[in-house]
Order: structure tokens, then sequence, then C-alpha cells
């Protein structure tokens, strides 16, 4: 699951195979993780290793897979983004707020054709994300500071539009793409695996993708090597605000409804998919790959403990704890990494 | 020569770092009341005795006394806490507090509940620093203020901290005259109070003036001793850097003749560049095929000025023509496409060490070969011919750059120039730390791009690296350039000797 390849260099082969897999450590950690936690819930559960509860996994984690393409490109910077389930939630309210809604749901909104109205719920997330991106480079505020606020500002803007009120009503297209199915297979998790697949691409095979690489490996060194770096940051996160703005519209047609906070557990499930994955948070490692091991690791997860006869309370509290233990390996395998290249 | 029971004594002092000797049986004295200037070129290990004095570093061999006490200091606490003190050369001062509470860092008065005296402190601190001639707000904050400021500051700091022995490493590098002035008053006055201080600098005028006693650094030997009213700037250059045949390099003691300046094109046209205290009215020109060497200090201004060249750093003012189009870079993405190479002088500022060296290669000329999808074969081939033809080892680019040599490493970092040559190259301190071998085939590389056309500008703080580059020299003193060699013989003392 390398998204950076290894090189098959002489050099590397005498290093001895324990080198090898002290350097590859972030990749393979959470995957001996997620066999671990399957394992387990598979023998503690009967009804947890059928294909009908897969189906249930790809699904449940569909909404963060989206989400979760576009802040590895910005963790993969070494920056971060906060704005991420706020900018989802607005967008979501977006879509809805510009479609005809029943008689019954009393919100003043300005109903628009489905392909219209799409259009501006994509406009409205790829503008916050360019003030992101120009608080960010242009100004020069930390992203973690910047997209805290953003996360009020898209918060206020969907407060502004609900008035907190529900909407219902979606345009057909995202109804279709939140909540049908073809063949049996929902279209949700097909469009999040053509997202991830194509942030894949973009990370490994685009000029752009090995900037982002470079930028998040050294910063200093992107800039002496004459790179763009600003536009770079700049582009990571308008590519992160619109993946979210896609997750938002998904998720809302997924739900069945558009309303305040629906997407608050967003922003950690989609971080801790980023980091358990073992993307590295000093930026330069990891990739997609990393992110959907990590995101089947919080699925399997979060699947598995309903499984099992557990209080729901202790649930929190032991997602956090496997969140825990994913960082402490994520910062240990920099630190073997940077040995290993000593 | 000052005379009486020295307050410190080493003999024989030794010192090695992995199987490299700094020091070599060094035997130093240091008198109260004593003014004690040091000299030496870079790494003859002058900073190595005084970080051993202050208690950096720990480990070596020979006798160290205090007042005729044999001591074996374990830390820097120890040092500090047998009244010695030292002012390093790099700024080491907290700017986000204020005046006051820099001069009583870590000594803060406090009440009886261990609360600050914030009123006590500033009176106290105001009162110190008017001693030392510095008239500021204590309660301003101390990164607000100029930087020859804060490095009196910072010295005042330690000169009042009641220390017996007071170490300065460089401390007028980022000084104007008339704060030298002020310092050199204070030096004095201490001295008529018995505190023994040592003197570092590369500016021989200033110990000359200011110290008793000067004693000279050569490869890790004391070569002499002697009363500064007693000896000249030339003759202290002389023991510097030695005759002889002790060296295995050539050492450019002799005079090399420059050629006649070159009348290709210019490539860039620099006007009135300044910035802040780093720069001033700085103004040249470099040509098509020519090397142009910038000697000086450290903290001349070099670095500065290789970064606005860059687009790194703006200049307050000034202009800057690229091949006759006026330039304000406002990226060095921008620098890079007008065609513009930086190679500074810290090969970790420029390379990904976790990245194998054919992306460390191809990384500034990616958008030349491709456009939206990479040809990683094709990156691969590109680096493969630098490799070969700088002779990198070992010649494999899918390594990582980490696991290269520093040598190798400051090849690769001249690579990523090379395939698509640009029309200036700036080379910060380019055979820094190299072997001779190294040292030959980075000599070697320049007269080659020289020869393909390219304009070169080769910033240094040692003599050798320009002599053996340069067409022509410019010499930068704090800020301003001092002289230009050109069409002249030029030596190391001549260059010291501007310097």
């Amino acid at each position: 699951m390398a998204s950076s390849e290894t090189a098959p260099a002489a050099g590397q082969r005498t290093r001895g195979l324990a080198s090898f897999l002290r350097s590859q450590m972030r990749n393979i950690a959470p995957f001996l993780t997620l066999i671990f936690l399957s394992a387990f819930f598979a023998v503690a559960s009967p009804s947890f290793a059928t294909i009908d509860n897969l189906g249930n996994i790809l699904t449940q984690v569909s909404v963060t897979g989206v989400i979760a393409v576009g802040l590895t490109f910005v963790i993969l910077c070494a920056e971060i983004d906060l704005s991420i389930a706020s900018i989802a939630n607005v967008t979501g309210i977006a879509v809805a707020y510009f479609t005809l809604q029943e008689s019954y749901v009393n919100i003043p909104n300005i109903p628009l054709p489905g392909v219209a109205a799409i259009l501006l719920a994509l406009l409205l997330c790829a503008a916050l994300g360019l003030v992101n991106a120009l608080g960010l480079t242009v100004i020069g505020i930390p992203s973690f500071i910047m997209t805290l606020a953003m996360m009020q500002i898209a918060a206020g803007i969907s407060a502004l539009l609900v008035r907190g009120q529900i909407a219902y009503k979606v345009p057909s297209l995202i109804t279709t793409l939140g909540s049908g199915s073809i063949g049996g297979i929902p279209w949700i998790v097909i469009v999040a695996a053509i997202m991830l697949l194509a942030g894949h691409l973009v990370l490994t095979y685009t000029r752009f993708g090995r900037y982002v690489y470079m930028v998040g490996g050294n910063r200093e060194a992107a800039e002496y090597s004459g790179l763009n770096v600003k536009l770079i940051l700049g582009a990571v996160m308008i590519i992160s605000a619109v993946c979210s703005g896609i997750g938002g519209m998904l998720g809302v047609a997924h739900f069945g409804s558009a309303q305040q906070n629906e997407f608050d557990t967003y922003l950690l499930d989609s971080i801790a998919a980023v980091v358990v994955g073992g993307t590295s948070l000093f930026g330069g490692r990891g990739g997609i790959g990393n992110t959907i091991v990590g995101l089947f690791v919080l699925g399997v997860l979060n699947n598995g403990l309903d499984h099992v006869n557990i209080d729901s309370f202790l649930k929190i509290l032991i997602r956090g704890l496997i969140l825990l233990a994913a960082l402490i390996i994520n910062v240990y395998a920099q630190r073997l990494r940077e040995k290993a290249a000593e | 020569m000052p005379e009486g029971r020295p307050i410190l004594e080493l003999q024989g002092i030794t010192k090695s770092f992995g199987g490299v000797e700094a020091l070599r049986g060094v035997d130093f004295a240091l008198h109260p009341g004593e003014i004690h200037g040091l000299v030496g070129e870079n790494g003859a290990g002058k900073s190595t005795l005084m970080k051993i004095i202050a208690g950096v570093h720990t480990e070596f061999s020979g006798r160290f006394l205090i007042d005729g006490q044999e001591r074996h200091f374990r830390s820097a606490r120890d040092a500090h806490a047998a009244g010695i003190a030292m002012v390093h050369q790099e700024l080491s001062v907290a700017p986000d507090l204020t005046v006051a509470e820099n001069v009583f860092l870590g000594n803060q008065p406090t009440n009886a509940l261990g609360l600050v005296q914030w009123r006590r402190m500033a009176r106290e601190a105001g009162e110190q620093l008017a001693r030392f001639g510095i008239d500021v707000d204590p309660m301003s904050r101390l990164g607000d203020l100029p930087i020859g400021l804060q490095q009196l500051i910072e010295i005042a700091r330690v000169l009042f901290s009641g220390a017996r022995i007071v170490i300065l490493d460089e401390p007028t590098s980022a000084l104007s005259p008339p704060e030298v002035e002020r310092l050199f008053a204070t030096l004095r006055r201490l001295r008529e109070e018995g505190t023994a201080i040592v003197f570092i600098s590369h500016f021989i005028e200033d110990i000359l003036r200011v110290s008793d006693t000067v004693t000279v650094f050569r490869n890790g030997r004391k070569v002499a001793e002697t009363a500064s009213a007693a000896t000249t700037k030339g003759a202290l250059i002389e023991a510097m850097i030695g005759r002889g045949g002790e060296a295995l390099e050539h050492s450019y003691t002799d005079d090399l003749m420059l050629p006649r300046p070159s009348d290709s094109q210019v490539v860039l046209k620099v006007d009135q560049l300044s910035l802040a205290r780093s720069l001033k009215d700085v103004s040249f020109e470099a040509r098509a095929g020519e090397v142009l060497g910038i000697y000086g200090f450290m903290g001349c201004g070099q670095q500065e000025l290789s970064r606005i060249l860059f687009g790194k750093l703006k200049p307050d003012a000034g202009t800057l023509v690229v091949e006759g189009a006026p330039k304000t870079f406002a990226s060095t993405a921008a620098a890079r496409r007008a065609g513009v190479a930086l190679v500074p002088e810290s090969r970790r500022a420029m390379l990904f060490h976790q990245e194998p060296v054919y992306k460390n290669i191809s990384i500034s000329i990616l958008d030349r070969i491709s456009s939206l999808l990479l040809k990683p074969a094709q990156e691969r081939d590109i680096a493969q011919r630098q490799v070969e033809q700088l002779q990198i080892r070992p010649p494999v680019v899918g390594l990582d750059l980490g696991m290269l040599s520093g040598g190798n490493q400051q090849k690769v970092a001249l690579a990523k120039w090379l395939t698509y040559p640009p029309k200036l190259l700036v080379l910060c301190e380019p055979t820094r730390g190299m072997d001779v071998g190294a040292k030959n085939d980075v000599i070697n590389i320049v007269r080659d791009l020289r020869a393909r056309g390219l304009a070169i500008i080769v910033l240094s703080t040692e003599p050798e690296t320009v002599l053996s580059l340069a067409d022509r020299i410019l010499v930068l003193k704090r800020g301003t350039l001092v002289r230009e060699f050109k069409n002249e013989p030029v030596s190391k003392d001549r260059l010291l000797e501007a310097a």
C-alpha cells in the first residue's frame, strides 16, 4: 500500500530485511491493525464476517472516504484542515437550499434546476476553500487557526441558510448517488471508490502530486528548488474543501435530510482515517493507499463494536485509545525512517 | 604582557571530533584585567577551545585550572557557576520578551511570594543598559529593536552578569561603528574592574585596538602569542595563514593574477541594493562566462544577498536587471523562470533526504520534461546522465539521498540545475566541508559551466574558495562592497587585508 514507490536499489537490498521493515513501518502497522481487528470481530461475532456486513462497512465509510481524499493532500503537505466537516455541512445544506422543498419545510429558499443547484453548491465550497488558501498563503495564518475560523464561518452560513429547520429534498442526481444503488452496489460506494482512485492517480502520476510530496517532505528545499510553494499549498486547501463539499452533498442524500451540525463527527473521523492509515503528520509520507487502510480500520472498528455486546458508551473511549495508539505509531515510524535514512 | 597568577590556565589541551584533531596540545592562560584577542581562520580551533572553557565540550585531554585549582566541568552550568560566561556568535535572545526580561533572563528579581517585581526589573535593566550607553525603553519588545542593538543587549547581559571570565565570539560582526565604540568602552571599563575577557574576531583591526594580548591559532595549534602593541595586522595574517609547506592544499599565500575583465554580455545588473541592516547600496554586474567571487566574513550580508538574487528575500531598495529586463521576483519560482539558480550553503535546505536521488535531481526541471503526467523513465535517464557526468558515488539514482556522503550530496545539489543550465548560477560556500578530491571535482564543474557561458557568482567566507574559482572578486564588509579585485594580483593576505 506504499504510495511512493520504493526504489529497488542495490544499497537498499544490502541494508537487510530488518531495516527495510523499519522504514516501511508506517505502511505495515496499519495493515496489521486492520487484520487483527477483523480477525477479532470475526471470532467474537458470527454476524460480523458476512458479505452483507462488508457492504454495510463500505457504505458506512463512504462519506468519510470522500472527505478524506482531500484531507490526505493537506496532511501530505504538513498542513491541517479543521473546516472539512463544516464545509461538508454547508455544501449539503446549500444544495438543498437551491432545491424546491415540500410546502411544510419553512425555509425561505431559492429553488433552481438541479444542475444549477449542484454547481452553486460546488462553487460555494470551492470559494470557502479559496478563503482558506488565501489566509494560509497570502496572509500567512497557520492552517490550524485559519481553518478553525473557517469551521465557524461555514457553520454560521449553514445556520443562516436553514434557520434551525430541516430540508429534505436535494437534486435527483444527488439523491441517486447518495442513496441509490446499481446491481446491488450502492452508488455512494462507487463514488467514494472513484474519488479515492482519482486522488491516488493524481498523487502518484502527476507533476502536481510530486510537488505535494516534495513540499511536504521539505518545504524549504522545495522553495530553494524554485517551486511555487504557496500555489501548491493553496491548491491543496481548495481540493480539500471541494472534496468535503462533495462528501457533504452525498451525505445529505444518504441521511435523507439537511440540517445544522449533521457532520460534526466527520471531522475527527476523517483526520483519524488519514493518520491511522499511516500518512505522516509531518508531511511527505503516506498517500491514498494509507487512507484506504485507515478508513477500513475505522469502519471495522465502528461496525464491529456494534456486533459485539459492549457498553455503547465504552465504544467512544475505545475509539479514542485506538487513535492514540495510531498516533504513537505515526510518530515512531517517522523517527525510525529518519534513522534508516541516515 | 600581564604578569601574576592567571585566573584561568589550560595546559596541553587536545580535542578530537571523530578522529580529526581540532586542538593539538594547546596551552592558554588568561589573567584578571586582561583583554585577550584570539585570531585564526575558520576551523583553526578558536571556537573549540572557547567551548571547552565554557563547559560546552566536556570531553578532552589536558589540564584545566581555575585560580590554580584543577577543575573539570560537566556542563555549561558548571562553567557558569565558576564565573565563566560566553556570548555566542549566533544571537541567542528571546525576541518576544521585553528588553528587561532578556537582561534578567533566568534571574528575575522576585518578591517574597515568588512573583516577578516588574518595576524593579525594568528600573535595574534600564540602569545597566544606560551604563553601556544604550538608551531604550526596558519594557519594549526586544525583537522590535534593530539586530545590532539586540546583540549589544545580549552582550550587556553577559557582561553585567557578574562573570569573572567573559568570552565574546565575533561580537562586532553585526554592529555599526558607533556601536563598536560603545562596546569597546564598556570592555575597557570592565577590564579596570578586573574582569578577564576573551575576544574572538575576524576583524583584526578591532582586536588590535581593544586587546592587550593576541593569540593566533592555525590548524588546531597555537602558533603565536604576543602583546597587541608589539604586532601588526600583516604579521598576524601571516601567522594565521602560515608560510612554509605545512598545508597539503594550494594555500593561495602567493599572488595570483586575475584575468582581464570580460566584456561579454551583462547577465545580471544589481543597482543600489539595500536590506535593513544587512546590505547597503550594493551595486555590481555579473557577466556571461565569468565567475564573480564575493568574499567577506560571516554575517557580512552574503547570505542575504544570495537570497535576494533568488527571490527568497525582498530588498528594501534597489533594482535587479536580468538580461536587460528589470525584475522584482515575487517568489523563488519566478526567479527560476527568469533563469536564476541558487545553491545555498546548507545542503539540508535544498535537498530531500528521504527521496531518491533522481527525484532530487529532477524536481527543478519537472515542468520542462512533463506537462500533466510525470515521466519517471525520462527523469531517471536525465539523473543517470548527471550522476555519471559529475561522478556521483554510488551511481544509483534510485538510492535515497540521505545514504550519500556530504560531498556527493553537494554534487546532487549542483546537478539539479545542470540539465537545463540557468543564465545565472549563484553558489554559496560551494566547497565547504569537502575533502580535497570533492573540492577539485566541484572546481572543475564550475569551470566547465563557465566555459558554457553561464554567469556564476560564488559567495564564500573562505578565501581559498573564492581564490580557486573567481575571475573577479568583490569584498563585502558589513553590508557594503569595499573593494573590487580585477586584472591584478590577489592573494589570501590581500583579501583578508581588504575585509
